[in-house]
């Protein structure tokens, strides 16, 4: 098993995401070395794809920054190999399908295992295409991590009961809710997913202000931070590190509060 | 464990975010009850016969036969369809399908305009609402169809991610459509896209070699020697295959944009530049780079300019079943403006590539033998372009 399930032994799970190479990989490292120590447990490392159509804006416009700075996926794995050499909390790349596919699925694991990449997040991957890459995945111990929404419904059980590393617990999208509904609908989703399995769950919203981070914490095990630092970084640049730093130590400290009112609200809690 | 569903080959699939497994998974149960349901196929019929101007002719291109010298050119009128191109034949399906499973909102992407304007105006016959999603670079050489759209009662929105062409229209559908599926039916355009939508517009634009062959059957008692029509995405050109796979004699050949050639980065022809790849909800053939980005494709024809193709037609390649030959833009305009003087048809550039291939082939073949050449759509949306492209200063 990888070093994922160590993300969580820490209070509630701090899971941020960056682009690698938006604005240059150097502030890529430099940023991910603040977030890591303020309290960052897991590192989601984007690799650019031209065309994200899963994502924002905010992601697309970083992507589509890094590719053109020169960013290639050859580049991203000498990057990660150097940042290995102090940088220890998991990491996992997020990225598409096409850029395994197009590098050769097993030369693109290989590479993850060896430059100490933990798990892999495909968001154009559902469960009825993963075993595209998890043969590879398994033979060299990459956690394909599994995602779920709130319109899987039914879907729950069958995704959760395969799931490895983490669950990405996806609350944007899928239709217009109000912040209460999005909680309803947030509970009832972590409890379907705890009556199969007992594997970690982060949570991706867009929770706006952090102190609204830790009433979502409550009702999992970590939230993921997708677009926060990516925009600190599209209005900063490379200053944007110190921003960066202490907008993770606010979150961790808010995540790891108690939270009275959460047990109320998040009856999977 | 592997779901082997909407394969074509190695090529479809579903690669889509999980948010939108449940919409397709809706939308193919929806479209295995109803493509077999004898009210659904009766109401569709009436649409295309009675609404769309189906079946569309089959016409003898006498002219053109004697000017080229060889084999019998025949044209698939699709240009005579209600609307101007076959675009309506897979929206009427599509809209009669979402009214069916409750929706009450059809949002699209479009390249030339041509299947916005469908979606809208079959939105507006089935009172529905409509969204068209249009590459920003799009909406500008091609105005009149926002022009269209509008007029029809849809809301149109400009696309500025990535290159503001097709590509990005899909992607920003697709993003659309995971913020609302409650009410919401993606209407895609072509055989692309996870399945079930290859299946469906294919299915739905089938029509067009079915009445071919009824047609050739009763004009020369014999099925042609070969069937061209233009490929972008695929849908016209699989409509015209479709009723022909299994007639081995019939060769399939899919013309394709080659932009400013393909031996240049200018260039939209899929099969014969791209590889294999992942993307828009399918395993098909793309045009990438090195590391699996997504090239900026280029095409003198708008609704050419994509850099994939559908599912059924990689198959069909990686089968020997059909072939896939590369058009120039310069071809391509040269069968615009002979087609418009030879037999008084003005074809749209999409289909030109096509007609610029059969000027290629029928010299080569015996006057015996027999070509059908898919019109896909008239040109009355290109003219302005094409005086321009020749020098002229024209403008909308």
């Amino acid at each position: 098993m990888s070093k994922i399930k160590n993300a969580f032994n820490h209070g509630k799970a701090a899971v941020t995401f960056l682009t690698c190479g938006d604005p240059t990989l150097d502030v890529t490292a430099e940023a991910i070395r603040a977030a890591a120590a303020n309290g960052a447990d897991l590192i989601e490392l984007g690799i650019p794809f031209s065309d994200p159509t899963a994502e924002g804006p905010v992601i697309q416009e970083a992507s589509l920054r890094a590719l053109k700075n020169g960013v290639t996926t050859d580049r991203v794995f000498d990057f990660v190999r150097e940042l290995r050499a102090d940088v220890t909390i998991p990491m996992v790349f997020v990225t598409y399908a096409n850029v395994v596919y197009s590098y050769g699925a097993e030369r693109f694991l290989s590479a993850c295992h060896d430059i100490g990449i933990d798990g892999l997040i495909l968001p154009d991957l559902p469960y009825e295409e993963k075993d595209e890459f998890l043969p590879l995945c398994h033979q060299y111990d990459v956690d394909l991590i599994s995602t779920i929404t709130l319109t899987s419904a039914g879907r729950i059980p069958m995704i959760a009961k395969e799931a490895e590393g983490f669950l990405y617990v996806l609350a944007n999208g899928g239709g217009t809710r109000t912040v209460e509904e999005t909680y309803e609908a947030l509970s009832r989703t972590m409890q379907t997913i705890r009556e199969t399995t007992s594997l970690p769950c982060a949570i991706d919203y867009d929770f706006g202000a952090v102190r609204h981070a830790g009433r979502l914490a409550g009702c999992a095990d970590g939230v993921i931070v997708a677009d926060e630092l990516v925009k600190l970084l599209a209005e900063q640049g490379s200053s944007a590190v110190g921003a960066i730093g202490d907008y993770v130590h606010t979150l961790k400290e808010e995540i790891t509060s108690e939270k009275p009112y959460v047990k109320i609200r998040c009856l999977a809690d | 464990m592997t779901n082997e569903k909407g394969r074509f080959g190695i090529h479809g699939g579903q690669y889509v975010p999980e948010i939108l497994m449940n919409a397709v998974n809706e939308l193919e149960q929806a479209y295995d009850h109803y493509k077999n349901d004898p009210d659904f196929q009766r109401e569709l019929e009436t649409l295309f016969n009675e609404y769309a101007n189906r079946p569309s002719l089959l016409y003898y291109a006498e002219k053109m036969t004697a000017d080229l010298g060889g084999a019998k050119i025949y044209l698939k009128r699709e240009d005579l369809n209600h609307t101007g191109a076959h675009k309506i034949n897979n929206v009427l399906g599509q809209a009669l399908l979402a009214k069916k499973m409750g929706k009450t909102r059809l949002i699209a992407e479009t390249g030339a305009g041509q299947h916005g304007v469908a979606s809208a105006t079959a939105a507006a016959l089935m009172g529905m609402e409509c969204v068209v999603y249009m590459g920003e670079e799009d909406t500008i050489r091609q105005a009149l169809n926002v022009y269209r759209m509008r007029l029809l009662g849809a809301t149109v929105i400009p696309v500025t991610s990535g290159t503001a062409t097709l590509k990005d229209a899909v992607s920003e559908a697709m993003r659309e459509w995971t913020n609302r599926i409650e009410d919401t039916h993606y209407c895609l355009g072509s055989v692309m896209g996870p399945h079930p939508f290859p299946t469906i517009v294919r299915d739905f634009q089938a029509v067009i070699s079915k009445e071919i062959k009824q047609q050739i059957l009763a004009k020369e008692g014999r099925l042609p020697d070969a069937v061209l029509a233009c490929v972008g995405g695929g849908s016209n050109a699989i409509g015209a295959f479709y009723h022909f796979i299994e007639d081995e004699g019939v060769r399939l050949i899919g013309c394709e944009a080659a932009g400013r050639g393909i031996d240049t980065f200018e260039t939209a022809a899929t099969v014969n530049t791209g590889k294999i790849g992942i993307f828009h909800g399918m395993k098909s053939y793309f045009c990438q780079d090195e590391y699996g980005q997504i090239a900026p494709v280029y095409s003198i024809s708008a609704g050419l300019d994509y850099p994939g193709v559908g599912p059924e037609h990689a198959h069909l390649y990686d089968i020997g079943r059909a072939e896939y030959v590369p058009v120039t833009d310069d071809e391509a305009v040269n069968a615009f403006e002979y087609l418009a003087r030879t037999e008084g048809i003005i074809p749209a550039i999409e289909s030109a590539h096509a007609v610029a291939h059969a000027m290629k082939l029928a010299p080569t073949m015996g006057k015996d033998q027999i070509i059908v050449v898919n019109l896909s759509g008239r040109g009355d949306k290109d003219c302005a372009a094409i005086a321009r492209y020749r020098g002229e200063d024209i403008h909308e």
